[in-house]
């Protein structure tokens, strides 16, 4: 028998969008205020299991075609990439830069690159959730 | 500013290697990536043994915040000497894995896992700081935890269950050991703790907290009371993989015991050392029991594990030059020809179809290459004199006779017969006697399977007849080791 569930998914349509938006704020405020990659990446696969289960697993990959392994690799590769950039610059590891820039609308920000590590730890997050719920989801 | 990024190497190399190997899913590519990684790897640690012999110890401050206050990594000659063995030991259960693991496994992040348990092991060797060994360590088992139950037969299963859950208890206990240290103490940098410990002159509590560390580090390492684990664990895993844990996976809680008993614990040696010296005896005794009491030629070498970290344990306890020699000498010897005599264990299981001792036979006829390996690799385990396991194992009976510990040298003496006397056993019942019909091994597969097992018989042959040329940098790290002055001024610059 087919169950009816327009609340969940109409609900889910509006809730998916909010669940997102306050993981990258929680994200970007992770350097003044609580927050950071850890949890953002968690919302964010919150918000993504939240459609898995209004929807099904096909609506998710056909909404976000992503090999959710490759998005470990490339967290892992941006979070290392990160420390390499003190290396390079004679260094030690994982020594981080950070300055003042006027961008165009944003006007005065502070741009560090802790942040390039945060966004290396959730994509990791993101990555090692849903490849754990997809693939005990998908056995049988 | 006065950086030695080439300190961090060691852990950087292969945690790049493993991930660039999530990309890439044809086999053929990860295996050259993976044996590349080893070779620059190997040329790596070497460099790193020498700069450490001209400038002494080399420290990297991560992230450029001083010591005591960042993460500090310092590679000092026993931690140069162990990345290097490890590297070399990697690389040989790298070339066995090529024929001998399948491609099931191999398609399965294999290669991606190993590397990363490489990177646990030397970060562990490396690290200067007591929680982000740890951390090392975790990578290190979650990576053997992955190794173990790859392929996933029946038997790995339930052995994996067993082995997780020893080692998150232990790891649970690592924790709060640490946290009683800190909250004693108040840092977490090594030689600061070395520092602040003999500054208030190891009173009861760091005792107590050195027992927990002992505690830790012999679940990992399986010594007497805590060893129960490991028989039925490493009997589960495939050859190359059940290698590089016998060779490397108890020589690193081995290698923690040496750093905090020399470095951090030394001020009660009345107790912790004698506790851990009586460890050490009962575990070669418990040992010796089941190596001679197997048939099985992979339980009688995982016996010979539990012998080995014993004369370890041993050779810690003594805490004089000679003994502390002996045991660095001893250690980097037995990962070598551990790891050479899990190959060659596994080719013989491998041509037999079976790991029962009963059922082989005659080998010598159809394999004499592989029968004279492994006879030089066994008595060179029980140390004979020119081969590599006599020097170090003299230089601890002397260091015993020193500390004027009779009983401890009669239970060692005794120990390398009942070792000669296990392996022998596999060398006669396995090479000798009516040949059996075998699992003819194509002669193409036995270079990859013989050759890293020569490889590493050879690197052993040469460290036996080579003692005195390597002798300058063992001596160099037991000097770091029994003077922790060395190693504070290094780590801490004022």
């Amino acid at each position: 028998m087919k169950t009816n569930d327009i609340i969940l998914q109409t609900a889910t349509k509006v809730i998916a969008f909010v669940i997102i938006l306050f993981s990258i704020r929680l994200f970007f405020s992770g350097h003044y205020y609580a927050g950071g990659g850890f949890v953002g990446g968690l919302m964010t696969s919150a918000a993504l299991v939240l459609i898995m289960i209004a929807f099904d697993m096909k609506t998710v990959e056909w909404i976000l075609p992503i090999n959710y392994r490759f998005l470990i690799g490339i967290g892992l590769l941006t979070s290392v990439s990160t420390g390499l950039i003190g290396v390079f610059m004679g260094d030690p590891f994982l020594t981080h830069y950070f300055g003042y820039f006027d961008l165009p609308i944003l006007g005065k920000t502070s741009l560090h690159t802790a942040a390039l590590f945060d966004l290396g730890v959730y994509f990791v997050v993101v990555g090692v959730t849903m490849t754990i719920i997809k693939s005990i989801g998908e056995s049988e | 500013m006065n950086s030695h990024n080439i300190v961090l190497m060691p852990v950087l190399l292969p945690l790049l290697t493993g991930i660039i190997l999530i990309f890439f899913r044809n086999i053929k590519v990860q295996r050259i990536i993976s044996l590349l990684s080893f070779i620059v790897g190997i040329g790596l640690s070497l460099y790193l043994v020498t700069a450490v012999h001209t400038n002494g110890i080399l420290t990297l401050d991560v992230s450029s915040w001083n010591a005591p206050f960042g993460i500090t990594i310092a590679a000092d000659m026993l931690a140069s000497i162990l990345v290097l063995t490890t590297n070399v030991i990697g690389f040989s259960s790298l070339i066995y894995s090529f024929r001998s693991i399948g491609t099931g496994r191999e398609s399965y992040y294999y290669y991606t896992v190993f590397q990363l348990l490489i990177v646990g092991v030397n970060g562990a060797f490396l690290t200067g700081d007591i929680f982000n060994l740890f951390v090392f360590f975790e990578v290190m088992l979650m990576s053997s935890y992955v190794l173990l139950v790859l392929g996933g037969t029946k038997i790995q299963l339930r052995e994996t269950i067993k082995y997780i859950l020893v080692n998150v208890i232990s790891s649970a206990i690592f924790v709060i050991a640490v946290a009683y240290l800190y909250s004693v103490v108040g840092t977490l940098n090594m030689a600061d703790l070395s520092r602040k410990i003999a500054e208030i002159g190891q009173p009861g509590i760091i005792t107590v907290i050195a027992v927990l560390f002992l505690f830790v580090f012999g679940l990992k390492g399986a010594v007497f009371p805590l060893f129960f684990w490991l028989p039925g664990s490493y009997y589960a895993a495939p050859a190359p993989v059940l290698a590089l844990f016998g060779a490397l996976l108890t020589k690193v809680g081995i290698y923690s015991i040496f750093r905090t008993y020399t470095l951090l614990f030394y001020h009660d040696i009345d107790y912790t050392h004698a506790l851990l010296g009586g460890i050490g005896l009962l575990t070669i005794i418990i040992g010796v029991i089941g190596a001679v009491a197997y048939w099985d030629v992979k339980k009688i070498i995982i016996y010979n594990i539990i012998i080995a970290v014993g004369v370890l344990a041993f050779g810690i306890s003594l805490s004089n030059e000679t003994g502390t020699t002996g045991t660095i000498l001893y250690l980097v010897h037995d990962m070598i020809i551990k790891a050479a005599l899990f190959l060659l264990v596994g080719l013989m299981a491998r041509i037999a179809g079976t790991s029962d001792l009963r059922k082989m036979g005659g080998f010598i006829k159809d394999y004499p290459l592989v029968g004279w390996t492994f006879f030089v690799a066994a008595i060179s385990l029980a140390g004979i004199p020119p081969l590599s396991g006599f020097a170090g194992k003299l230089m601890i009976l002397q260091g015993a006779a020193e500390a004027k510990a009779y009983f401890g040298m009669f239970i060692i003496l005794a120990s390398s017969l009942f070792v000669l006397y296990s392996v022998m056993k596999i060398f006669i019942n396995g090479f000798w006697g009516a040949p059996i019909k075998t699992e003819a091994v194509p002669s193409k597969s036995m270079i990859t399977l013989l050759g890293p097992a020569i490889l590493l018989v050879a690197i052993s042959l040469a460290f036996g007849l080579g003692v005195e040329k390597i002798l300058p940098y063992i001596s160099q790290a037991t000097e770091t080791l029994m003077n922790p002055d060395i190693y504070i001024n290094a780590v801490i610059k004022e």
